[in-house]
């Protein structure tokens, strides 16, 4: 496959270098929110859509500021749109669905603080892809980063009822697990090659 | 007696700093900034060079934040506290560059993430809005310090195990095979995973010498 294609690009976000479990990005959501499935999927859709807009309007934005050769002001620019586009999903997910914005909770604004969102505006800068492609690379990272969430929330549901060591009870046992699945992801690199 | 006497030792002062360097330890005890913690720790250099940029960034906009904080309203904090944290990144970014070009393509976008490390805006909000410039500094030196431990610690491990080297020095002559999925993703998570076991074991055994006393 083209490694320029769209297709390519939404793969190698959502599977082979997966935003959570291959490039470490938004590591304090997946561990915070990873507690319930049905939390999980709402953070998932929540973030994938700030993913979006923010992807979106980052490319717009860049487009300017190289125009005018502002690149020192990129990463200010990028946060405070970050921040905007945070606003407005709270503002729709109040006004649509109460009662998932109360089971979402403080970590709706602190979408703001994710890296993985501002790390998805910087890379695709970084390298330089067109609007189509900055649109899949969100779209692959937003249901990657979804992905890892729900078989994390997945695993720690059933891992309420087991009997671990004292030792590795909380935080461990969870960067433990991660790095199980981490491990499994592995085994996409050289899809679509 | 007068009350403005200085103390002999300024006992709070070394506590806000010690208090980053071990007790609160950013990494290990509050998992804050986990994923600069992980995502660049593949090598000692790149953990060691992470580490001093984020403590730059810790002081500086500690202490910024520290002499505007009656300036600053209340409403506007978070933003302008990103505000003044990204324009201290951008500069650690552009000094990076301009030391040394192959850390700085190591790092990557890691450096510009740093503005969405929690420890920094944590400490801002927590700490250096509601203190004196000097104890800012002073608490941000502690947890920079601490951050750059644990980022070395897991770094160290890391570059040992998964490339039989240390800061780029061979250590165990060309004979040895290196276990290197420590330097892939999921060595990250095995040797932070690892780092907090044995620190939940040391804590466990204390406690329970305690116990028996």
């Amino acid at each position: 496959m083209d490694p320029n294609s769209p297709m390519f690009i939404f793969l190698n976000a959502f599977l082979i270098n997966n935003f959570v479990l291959a490039m470490f990005l938004g590591l304090c959501p997946f561990l915070g929110v990873s507690g319930k499935i049905k939390t999980a999927g709402n953070m998932g859709l929540a973030v994938t859509f700030v993913m979006l807009v923010s992807s979106s309007c980052a490319y717009g934005l860049n487009v300017v500021l190289t125009r005018y050769d502002l690149g020192f002001l990129r990463l200010i620019s990028y946060i405070a749109v970050i921040a905007s586009a945070v606003q407005l999903v709270e503002m729709a997910v109040k006004r649509f669905s109460p009662a998932l914005f109360r089971a979402l909770g403080i970590f709706l604004p602190l979408i703001t603080t994710n890296c993985a969102i501002l790390g998805l505006a910087l890379f695709q800068t970084a390298w330089e892809y067109n609007f189509v492609q900055s649109l899949a690379f969100a779209l692959g990272a937003g249901a990657g980063f979804s992905l890892a969430l729900l078989l994390m929330a997945g695993l720690r549901e059933k891992l309420d009822l087991a009997d671990v060591p004292d030792v590795c009870r909380g935080a461990a046992l969870s960067l433990m697990i991660a790095g199980l699945l981490s491990l499994a992801f592995m085994g996409f690199a050289g899809l679509g090659g | 007696m007068t009350p403005t006497r200085p103390q002999p030792k300024n006992p709070l002062e070394w506590d806000t700093f010690l208090q980053g360097l071990w007790k609160d330890n950013p990494v290990f005890v509050m998992l804050l900034g986990l994923c600069p913690a992980l995502a660049v720790t593949n090598s000692a250099m790149n953990a060691l060079a992470m580490g001093l940029a984020t403590t730059f960034v810790l002081i500086c906009s500690g202490l910024l934040v520290s002499l505007l904080r009656n300036v600053i309203p209340k409403q506007v904090r978070i933003a302008s506290y990103i505000i003044i944290i990204a324009t201290f990144v951008t500069m650690a970014d552009y000094g990076i560059k301009a030391i040394s070009l192959d850390l700085y393509r190591a790092l990557g976008a890691f450096i510009q993430l740093i503005v969405v490390n929690c420890i920094i805006l944590g400490r801002a909000e927590a700490y250096a809005s509601k203190n004196t410039p000097l104890r800012a500094v002073v608490n941000g030196t502690g947890m920079g310090i601490g951050f750059t431990f644990a980022l070395l610690c897991v770094g160290v491990v890391r570059e040992v195990l998964g490339s039989g080297s240390l800061f780029g020095a061979d250590l165990f002559g060309p004979r040895f095979q290196p276990w290197s999925v420590f330097v892939l993703p999921p060595g990250g998570f095995f040797v932070l995973s690892g780092w907090l076991m044995l620190f939940a074991w040391v804590a466990k055994r204390r406690e329970r010498k305690k116990e028996v006393a």
